[in-house]
């Protein structure tokens, strides 16, 4: 009988490790000018440094530096006075050179934190995440696998190299081990990522798009028997490409180490690759031996020493915090927890916030995008910034503001803006959708209403008030629904004396 | 005592992809130890008041502006590979099938 997760969190205790490797958005690669854009045909960006061509120098990017330690700084470390470049040698066709450029013993950023906040049973949790490391490399080229049955490293007849990846900006933010998090450790991971990924996001450093690759995690997860105080041999998963994948691999790790200690076998210190479809892992390249990179510093570059002014010109330029900007508009739009979870699992905080300063109301901007916009979204698959604009939301939600518009108009309009029929005003006047709000045109319709149903509205004089929604009903169709119909009521109870 | 074991050179040689012979380990093995022997001598010259370098120039925060400038064609990068297809470098097995 396997264990299930809740059968491994009651006997054995995770540590988790996370190491984040993030692309930097520069424009140019780490050590020479070759562009660094995703998905250029492949060896369009090489050049002698990133080849590893005999006398080729490197010459540091400077821009990349200056990310990585505000990366660094956002992540409350200290910034090495003194840092160098180390060559990680190995032979692998992944780097031309033979040795990938890297930092060592010498990193550029050194012992910081981020707290992350995860829902419990005993309600919202901080758990502090404590950062051992942040150190600056550059990426390896892509191999394309050929022959073999599943295009994987393993059977494969050769392999193809496109090194247009070779060399981009790289930075490594390695934890702490994590202790201590028992059953909330695949939450806390996923929170972690998050929070990391928001951070380098808010600081314009990387695209941060897990999809393409450009901040990839790999979790290290280790079982021990709850007050064995111990630590057990711990697996590498790689190849976690999204948020809720790395989640899925610690809970999926967690639950296969139980499995094995269980029967009584051992768990081998290994790299695994986290398989998308079944939330599994499976053994990947061996490191036993590969771990003897022989490091020594790069003779080629010359060490980095930021200088205290430098440093603090930087801090001076933080964002502030992803975490201190979502309990500040928590707060000024005053929206419960719960919405404001869902708003930022669907990664439209920004979206409403910038539809909130172009003036709309931050409840109706919320509903509008998490509600009606985002359904649209889902049913298209697609994100549901690329059907419409804050703009556009912000001028469909002060034309109801208005009077203007109806909440029943505003769909179609909100619907025909995404059909691509043109911006709201062109769709208005496509469509015909303006709402009758002209007293006169409403009192002709309500004249004729009473005509054709003379009872009712006798009736309504002698004080039935809730006979007027037939007579309202029938001005609304009247006018093809586009009369609001407060105004339609307010109207006719006063011809009828009520009012 | 030798500087540097006959074992430790064949895990040198494996590390760096290099096939040995038995002689050829006895060989290089000696003559290692007479290289390592040499470089050794510096480290008796170089005195507490001589800091470790990785560099020859005294020189620090060198670094370019973060400007594209034009790579290879993929013809000219792959101008000089032993062996190519479809526009990318051709590698033979990286790793064996036991592994």
């Amino acid at each position: 009988m396997a264990l299930t997760f809740n059968d491994a969190i009651a006997k054995y205790e995770p540590t988790l490790g996370l190491e984040v490797h993030v692309e930097l958005n520069t424009l140019s690669k780490m050590f020479c000018g070759c562009a660094t854009e995703f998905g250029a045909e492949p060896n369009t960006q090489t050049c002698p440094v990133c080849l590893g061509l005999p006398g080729s120098l490197p010459a540091v990017n400077g821009k990349a530096i200056e990310s990585s330690i505000l990366i660094g700084l956002a992540l409350n470390c200290s910034i090495a006075p003194f840092s160098r470049f180390a060559r990680k040698n190995y032979f692998y066709p992944d780097m031309p050179k033979n040795f990938q450029t890297s930092q060592f013993d010498e990193p550029i950023c050194v012992n910081g934190y981020l707290d992350v906040e995860i829902e419990t049973d005993e309600g919202m949790k901080v758990f502090r995440v404590e950062i051992e490391r942040v150190h600056m490399e550059e990426d390896t080229g892509k191999s394309l696998h050929v022959g073999g049955a599943t295009g994987r490293i393993h059977g494969a007849e050769y392999s193809l190299l496109d090194y247009n990846r070779a060399g981009i900006p790289l930075v490594e933010i390695v934890t702490k081990i994590i202790p201590g998090t028992g059953k909330y450790a695949p939450q806390v991971a996923r929170a972690y990522v998050t929070e990391l990924r928001d951070i380098l996001r808010s600081l314009g450093v990387s695209d941060v798009k897990m999809e393409q690759g450009s901040l990839r995690c790999d979790a290290n997860v280790s079982l021990a028997e709850i007050g064995s105080g111990k630590l057990g041999t711990r697996s590498e998963t790689k190849n976690v490409n999204s948020l809720r994948s790395v989640e899925r691999a610690v809970s999926g790790e967690m639950v296969r180490q139980a499995n094995r200690l269980e029967k009584g076998e051992r768990i081998i210190q290994e790299t695994r690759h986290f398989l998308e479809e079944s939330g599994e892992t499976r053994p990947g390249r061996s490191k036993e031996q590969a771990e003897d990179y022989r490091y020594f510093p790069e003779p080629d570059l010359v060490p980095v020493t930021p200088d205290a002014d430098w440093i603090e010109t930087l801090r001076a330029t933080l964002p502030e915090k992803p975490s201190l900007r979502r309990k500040r508009l928590k707060a000024e739009w005053n929206v419960p927890d719960k919405e404001m979870t869902s708003m930022v699992n669907a990664e439209l905080l920004d979206t409403v916030e910038e539809t909130v300063l172009l003036g709309a109301d931050p409840t109706k901007a919320r509903s509008w995008w998490l509600g009606e916009i985002s359904r649209l979204a889902n049913e298209k698959e697609v994100a549901p910034i690329s059907l419409i604009t804050p703009a556009q939301v912000a001028e469909v939600i002060a034309l109801i503001a208005f009077g203007d518009l109806t909440d029943k108009l505003a769909r179609q309009v909100v619907e025909g803006v995404i059909s691509g029929e043109g911006t709201p005003a062109e769709v208005i006047e496509k469509r015909g959708l303006k709402v009758v709000s002209d007293d006169s045109a409403l009192m002709v319709a309500i004249e004729a209403a009473i005509a054709a149903q003379p009872d009712t509205a006798e009736r309504i004089r002698g004080g039935n008030i809730p006979a007027a929604g037939a007579l309202i009903g029938a001005v609304m169709k009247a006018t093809g629904g586009q009369a609001d119909a407060a105004k339609v009521r307010e109207l006719l109870l006063k011809h009828l004396g009520q009012s | 005592m030798t500087a540097i074991s006959r074992d430790e050179v064949a895990h040198l040689a494996m590390l760096a992809r290099i096939e040995m012979t038995d002689s050829e380990l006895d060989h290089l093995a000696s003559e290692m130890d007479v290289i390592l022997g040499a470089v050794a001598r510096v480290q008796e010259v170089a005195g507490q008041d001589v800091p470790p370098t990785s560099h020859p120039l005294a020189l620090s925060n060198v670094f370019r502006a973060d400007v594209v400038i034009p790579s290879l064609t993929p013809e000219e990068a792959l101008s000089g590979a032993p062996a190519k297809a479809d526009q990318r470098f051709k590698v033979p097995q990286i790793l064996g099938d036991a592994e």
